[in-house]
């Protein structure tokens, strides 16, 4: 380990040089210009992300592209008009994606006027995440340095809380960062119990929500209306129940968000009755008691981190930890997000690491926040994973990605843009270290 | 009890003994012609229970003018006393209610808001010259606010209580307690002695005032008050009135009854209450046998409820997982709790507390005398133990000459089923409480109706009447009976389906039991009826036969230590172990030694060293794992019952009186190789409470939770929390930076001169000490010149470089030295002046820009600052984080480049020297205490899982275990959820599940758990 570390420092350094840009004094690292030659990445460990580990691997791309995959032995002399870069005994990942996040429109969650993540009414399917997104926000040079590449966002209140967004972390403003537009309308699937603490007994108490079945029934009406509007005549124009639309063609994921079983399963058969595509489920712990009913129905699932505490004493001490892996070992399409303070969103790998040491297999660790976000958000045509044709939104680390030791990248590319990893974080690390002559 | 106040009550009472009733008063006005009578009874052929131990069969009770004044085998009535034959009923003196709110005002609480964002109330509302706290309501004094209220004593009445020792449920210091009977009539001849007991809680009650919001500050306020009274007492001239002071001297001498509501309240108020010179009677929470040692150990008397969970609602596989098996332990082991006291010997009353849970006392103590208590046991609980207690045994409690005749007659042995108590008699006075079953009427009867003649059979089925007519023609008809007084109703239909209401009575005069009287058929045509006795009911005896309640005969599951979900039924112990070839991480000069051994023996580390003889010590194969020193968190909430207290200068609260060793968080920290954390108050104050240091033995109590001789240590916190910042409406000082300066100058500078004063005091020969008044004990001061006199040791949570910066100055100006900053996020721009002032740094890995004042934090902290050679730490401050802090440390490799070795140290070693522990703690040395974790892989690695977690030799965590623990905790949960099923108990219309404990991190506020 100590041995990948050396060799890839004096790799980093090259590339502090190479790179342009480098005095930035605290502001966000200057976004990327366009790939300007094609680049062949050659001699790493190619972690693909659909299972597949390429070792002595080839990497090419050109114009945002991958155009090339395989093993060294296999080299050709196409490559003429590629630039090497030698990165011999490293890994290569795809960028890894974090779904149902804040990031761009949550900055201190203590100051609520750094955050842009409130709305009036509580059914609000037609707004759209994407204005709001601040592709200069100071997480984002955070993420990228942990091999986060991509996220999807979107705000956390109400029923029908908006259509997010899939944004690429790098960019000069939205419109250039923008990866899918609308990716996916969030239904908060209103809860079936309200639970009341009693002082006196010390016990808790469970009851029927009394509002539920009128909500329920309030978005049965809002899907109903949304089926049959402008079929057949042209209705007045009702921007909620137009932008719903996306959601009957598979343009758009519905994704339930639900807790209890009974709420996973009447959400998930409430949105299969109204003809809803593309389905994803974010829920917790619940879903390994309806994994059957998950699994037949075909409902990828979105994890909170691996890292959660289990709510209840009885539970298992890795319940979570090992969550990812239960499920998955089922038969189904698992995702991490991220849950609780913001900022340490950026260690979406290491929850995929938990997983994988708690049961799951390495790469298919990996395609939990990968290939799996990807399909559940209905861009893993482009990314995701590592093939021919797809971007090139990939990283180079020095050592195992997933592991919080050796997560250490030294190249990060977003559709072939050659990005700048080290942000105001390294920059403060360079400036106290300076200070007190460290390293000297 | 004031002697003088019993002796001139006995006095007057004998003055009018031979002449009135105690109905009467003669002071009272009259409105009519004298009405006294002499109210003298002799109650005969009953089976009197005397006292627990003594019982007479076939015996008299003599009783006049509300006094016992015999009971013997004698059945001679005499002259003038009316008789009442009581052949085949039983007399038991009736019980003592001594926790009791009967006749008391309501309290009501104000509603709480979060008193973080709030304008403040620093002091007390009570108007008048009372304590400057609230919750101090020593001056309450339950007898001047007393109401009878005879729907609730009759209610007590029906359960077999005769008196009550009454109080109001308010405050900290409740004020004294009443002792009543529960009659009808005045309340002066329900008052039998005015103030009987002084009663306390942890509760605020209805006080509006901020301080305190937390057990441990409820716990340093009767700290602190008591050490006022003290003084004050002493005073010769008193500086100032305090009436509340006042009360607390004048009832010093009372029983001191404390409301716990389970067994850990109950061993802090115990152990608060030797601290200050206050043996507590106290009253738990029904959970005693879950810590039944520990709390035999307290040697104090006890007042226990009967209040037995009712089952849960298990129909719902998915809520029933919501159910924790602690609730699902106690629902089935509550009944044994007054069995396993009596078995420990300890000293226990009974109450029906809470006033909700009356109606079903009686059931319940027969269920207990099911579940193991002995008879005596429960009827000395319930009568002598509280009369004792409360020193009322002069009075109430036995049926001797000169009691109250304060007693129960019952139609059978009271504590078999079916047995129903008949009367309740109050100081003499005959109370009915239920009528006894009609079972003068059962039997087969010729019927004579109009022109039909019948069969009639009346029964028992149910404990109700059910009749049938048997009809010439041999058809069966149902007929409904009704008993009203002396009437009797009967309804039924014949063949042709008239219908037939008849209303009768019993004839005196008949020869053979008879019933006659009138009625209609088909409600118009009237008709005369008759029914005439030829058999009486076979089923009459068994209706009412009185079964001895019965044995237990199915085995209950076994108490676990801790009481949840992985406690184990015997307590994890020291072994003798060697680990065998284990690659080990020293954190000493050796560095990382591979294939090597290392030997525990009496929780230390003896050995360390290749192919170390085993011996007797169990052999644990090291081979392909790491053992390492175990993680010491030097910031956690964990395993507390509350974390914040409110006043901005909170030194005199202790974590260490909080402690909760029943906390899930405890096992998962150990699961992820934790052995030791540093328990920090909140931040919510600028100066907070001590710190505990505990090591985590899973299972233990929380004494032996604490690590013994730990070097004291002190929170203190700066920035946005302490300063409100969030808060609009807030008006507490300080407010600003600049303010915490000056705060923190002026509590050191108060510090000295308090110092001062004792000196100066301390220095007086006798004489002139005699003439001078002594200086108060301040707890907050005392704290404060323990930090000024280097004694006590600050972890200061801090973010910003300007705050960390001004605290130092502070401290230097004092002469002193800030121990540790922890959080300290801009630690790195300053890190060259904590290693000048010597100041460690505790850390978030990489938690920032969470709030403003985060936002300057980078991940690269901890390398900065260790590279500086500052002691550097990295800390959880969440019960999530605790429980994989290698990970943490191994972002140090990742931002910054440090060394796995050294990144190690960041969660052992180093926090083992910012908290004085590294005498003992965190390397891996000879003679050093052997808390070690063994790990599957690198420890730095996040595939390495900690195989064992080994605390002086105790294997607290192991991997292989905590699989039969899982199985054990389903199949556990698995047999009482299929008992609660079968249990036909009413269950409760919403469902019961057990509620999520909170977690507490800094800016908690100080709920309970």
């Amino acid at each position: 380990m100590r041995k990948v570390n050396t060799i890839s420092l004096s790799l980093c350094a090259i590339f502090l040089f190479y790179v342009p840009g480098v005095l930035w004094g605290q502001l966000s690292p200057k976004p990327a210009g366009l790939q300007s030659e094609p680049i062949l990445l050659s001699g790493g460990t190619i972690h693909t992300g659909t299972g597949e580990v390429i070792t002595k691997g080839l990497l090419g791309f050109k114009e945002g592209r991958i155009t090339y995959l395989g093993n060294m032995e296999a080299k050709g002399s196409d490559f003429d008009e590629y630039r090497i870069i030698d990165i011999t005994g490293q890994h290569i990942y795809p960028g890894l994606i974090l779904p149902n996040s804040l990031i761009g429109i949550e900055e201190i969650s203590a100051v609520p006027h750094s955050n842009d993540k409130l709305e009036q009414g509580d059914i609000n399917p037609s707004i759209k995440t994407v204005f709001a997104f601040d592709t200069g926000s100071s997480h984002i040079p955070t993420l990228r340095f942990n091999g986060i590449l991509m996220v999807e966002s979107i705000r956390s209140g109400g029923t029908i809380s908006g259509t997010s967004t899939v944004m690429e972390l790098d960019g000069w403003n939205w419109m250039e960062a923008v990866h899918k537009n609308e990716a996916a309308i969030h239904l908060r699937w209103p809860s079936a119990f309200s639970s009341s603490y009693d002082t006196a007994t010390k016990t808790s108490r469970i009851k029927k929500s009394t509002s539920y079945d009128s909500k329920t029934r309030e978005l049965e009406d809002l899907f109903v209306a949304a089926r049959t509007y402008n079929i057949g005549y042209k209705q007045p124009t009702n921007l909620k129940l137009a932008s719903l639309q996306g959601l009957f063609d598979g343009s758009k994921t519905l994704v339930v968000h639900a807790s209890e079983p009974k709420e996973i399963i009447e959400s998930i058969l409430f949105a299969q009755t109204h003809k809803v595509d593309r389905i994803a489920l974010v829920t917790s712990y619940s879903a390994f008691m309806v994994r059957d009913f998950i699994r037949e129905n075909n409902i990828p699932v979105i994890l909170p981190p691996t890292y959660a505490y289990p709510r209840r004493a009885d539970m298992a001490y890795d319940a979570h930890y090992k969550l990812p892996f239960l499920l998955t070992k089922e038969g189904i399409t698992v995702a991490l997000s991220h849950t609780g303070m913001l900022s340490t969103s950026r260690n979406l790998p290491f929850y995929a690491g938990m997983a994988a040491a708690f049961g799951l297999e390495k790469e298919e660790a990996l395609k939990l926040v990968t290939l799996n976000p990807a399909k559940i958000l209905g861009i893993d045509a482009r990314v995701g994973s590592l093939m021919v044709g797809k971007d090139a939104t990939l990283f180079v680390s020095r050592g195992d990605a997933l592991d919080v030791q050796t997560n250490s990248l030294s190249l990060a590319f977003i559709r072939g843009k050659n990005i700048i990893l080290d942000g105001p974080h390294q920059e403060n690390f360079k400036r106290y270290s300076e200070k007190f002559g460290h390293g000297e | 009890m004031n002697p003088l106040k019993k002796i001139k009550f006995t006095i007057c009472f004998f003055a009018i003994f031979p002449l009135y009733t105690v109905c009467a008063q003669e002071t009272f006005p009259k409105n009519d012609v004298a009405d006294e009578r002499v109210n003298a009874v002799a109650l005969t052929h009953a089976t009197i229970t005397i006292d627990p131990f003594t019982i007479l069969e076939d015996a008299t009770l003599l009783l006049h003018d509300g006094r016992v004044e015999s009971v013997s085998k004698n059945s001679d009535v005499p002259k003038g006393y009316r008789e009442m034959d009581l052949a085949g009923h039983y007399i038991y003196p009736s019980f003592i209610e001594m926790f009791s709110n009967y006749g008391q005002p309501k309290v009501t609480k104000p509603p709480r808001g979060n008193p973080y964002v709030k304008r403040e109330q620093v002091q007390s509302k009570t108007k008048g010259a009372y304590n400057p706290n609230e919750a101090i309501k020593s001056f309450y004094n339950s007898a001047d606010y007393f109401f009878i209220d005879d729907k609730e004593a009759a209610k007590m009445r029906g359960q077999g209580f005769g008196t009550a020792s009454i109080f109001r449920p308010d405050g900290i210091a409740r004020g004294t307690a009443a002792l009543v009977t529960l009659g009808k009539g005045t309340e002066n001849n329900m008052v039998i002695s005015p103030v009987v007991a002084s009663h306390y809680s942890f509760d605020k009650g209805s006080s509006t005032q901020d301080y305190p919001i937390s057990p441990m500050g409820s716990i340093a306020l009767l700290r602190q008050t008591f050490y006022d009274s003290q003084w004050y007492a002493l005073q010769t001239k008193r500086p100032f009135t305090d009436l509340s002071l006042n009360a607390l001297i004048a009832n010093r001498e009372l029983p001191q009854i404390f409301e716990a509501d389970g067994w850990l309240t109950a061993l802090r108020a115990d152990r608060m209450g030797k601290e200050i010179g206050l043996d507590f009677i106290i009253k738990g929470g029904g959970d005693e046998y879950q810590r039944i040692q520990e709390i035999k150990q307290m040697n104090a008397p006890l007042i226990v409820p009967l209040n037995f969970p009712l089952p849960f609602d298990v129909s719902d596989p998915f809520i029933t997982q919501k159910i924790a098996l602690d609730d699902l332990k106690h629902w089935e082991l509550a009944p044994t709790n007054p069995a396993q006291l009596e078995q420990n010997g300890i000293t226990f009353a009974i109450t029906s507390h809470p006033a909700d849970n009356l109606g079903g006392f009686l059931a319940n103590l027969r269920k207990s005398v099911t579940y193991g208590l002995s008879k005596e046991q429960a009827l000395s609980s319930l009568t002598s133990v509280p009369a004792k207690l409360l020193g009322i045994d002069d009075i109430v409690g036995t049926l001797k000459k000169g009691q109250l005749a304060n007693f129960l007659v019952a139609d059978g042995d009271i504590f078999h089923e079916n047995t129903i108590l008949l009367e309740n008699w109050v100081k003499g006075e005959r109370h009915i409480v239920n009528k006894p079953p009609a079972t003068a009427i059962l039997g087969a009867y010729h019927l004579e109706v109009g022109n039909i003649t019948a069969e009639l059979e009346i029964k028992i089925k149910n404990s109700k009447q059910v009749a049938s007519v048997l009809l010439p023609n041999g058809n069966e008809h149902k007929v409904s009976v009704k008993l009203n007084g002396d009437m009797i109703f009967l309804e039924f239909e014949t063949d042709n389906e008239n219908k037939y209401t008849l209303a009768g009575w019993t004839d005196p005069s008949a020869a053979d039991f008879t019933i006659k009287g009138e009625g209609t058929i088909d409600f118009k045509d009237s008709v005369f009826w008759k029914a005439v006795r030829e058999k009486e009911s076979d089923s009459k005896g068994s209706a009412v036969k009185k079964r001895p309640s019965g044995k237990l005969t199915a085995t209950l599951g076994e108490t676990i230590f801790p009481f949840m979900a992985y406690g184990t039924t015997d307590k994890i112990r020291p072994q003798s172990v060697l680990i065998t070839n284990a690659t080990v991480w020293t954190n000493e000069e050796e560095g990382i030694l591979e294939n090597t051994d290392v030997l525990i023996q009496d929780g230390k580390i003896v050995r360390i060293g290749k192919n170390i003889e085993a011996g007797n010590a169990r052999i644990i194969e090291g081979a392909g794992k790491h053992l390492t020193p175990g993680i010491i968190d030097e910031h956690s909430h964990i395993a507390i019952s509350a974390v914040n207290e409110i006043a901005a200068n909170s030194s005199m609260v202790r974590m260490g009186d909080v402690i909760n060793s029943e906390d899930i968080s405890i096992y998962r920290a150990l699961a992820g190789g934790v052995v030791a954390a540093h328990i920090l108050h909140g931040s919510s104050d600028p100066i907070g409470g001590q710190s505990a240091l505990i090591k985590l033995k899973w299972g233990e109590d929380p004494e032996t939770l604490k690590i013994e001789g730990a070097a004291p240590f002190i929170k203190f916190a700066l920035g946005e929390n302490p300063k409100r910042s969030k808060s609009a409406p807030s008006i507490r000082f300080p407010r600003s930076l600049m303010g915490l300066e000056q705060f923190y100058t002026n509590a050191f500078s108060e510090a000295l001169d308090y110092k001062k004063g004792w000196d100066g005091y301390n220095q007086l020969d006798k004489r002139k000490r005699k003439s001078t008044p002594m200086p108060r004990t301040d707890l907050v001061k005392q704290a404060m010149l323990e930090i000024v006199e280097g004694r006590r040791y600050i972890s200061c949570h801090s973010y910003q470089e300007k705050e960390m910066l001004m605290l130092m100055d502070v401290a230097k100006r004092f002469g002193f030295t800030i121990n540790t900053f922890t959080h300290a996020l801009e630690g790195y721009r300053i890190a060259d002046k904590l290693v000048e002032h010597g100041i460690g740094g505790s850390t978030f890995s990489d938690k920032w820009n969470f709030k403003w004042e985060t936002r300057n934090a980078i991940p690269y902290n901890a390398t900065i600052m260790n590279n500086e050679g500052v002691v550097t730490a990295i800390n959880s401050d969440s019960r999530e984080t605790i429980r994989h802090l290698n990970h943490e440390a191994a972002k140090s490799i990742k931002y910054g480049n440090m060394a796995p070795e050294e990144a190690l140290k960041l969660i052992t070693l180093n926090p083992a020297k910012l908290l004085r522990l590294d005498e003992t703690m965190g390397s891996i040395k000879v003679g050093k205490s052997a808390d070690v974790v063994l790990w599957s892989a690198p420890p730095m690695s996040i595939y390495a899982k900690p195989e064992k977690t080994i605390i002086e030799g105790a294997i607290y965590f192991d991997l292989e275990r905590d699989k039969i623990l899982r199985e054990e905790n389903v199949r556990e949960r698995a047999r009482i959820i299929q008992l609660m099923q079968g249990d036909k108990t009413r269950k409760t219309a919403e469902r019961k599940i057990s509620p999520i404990k909170p977690e507490f991190h800094c800016e908690s506020l100080g709920m309970e758990q």
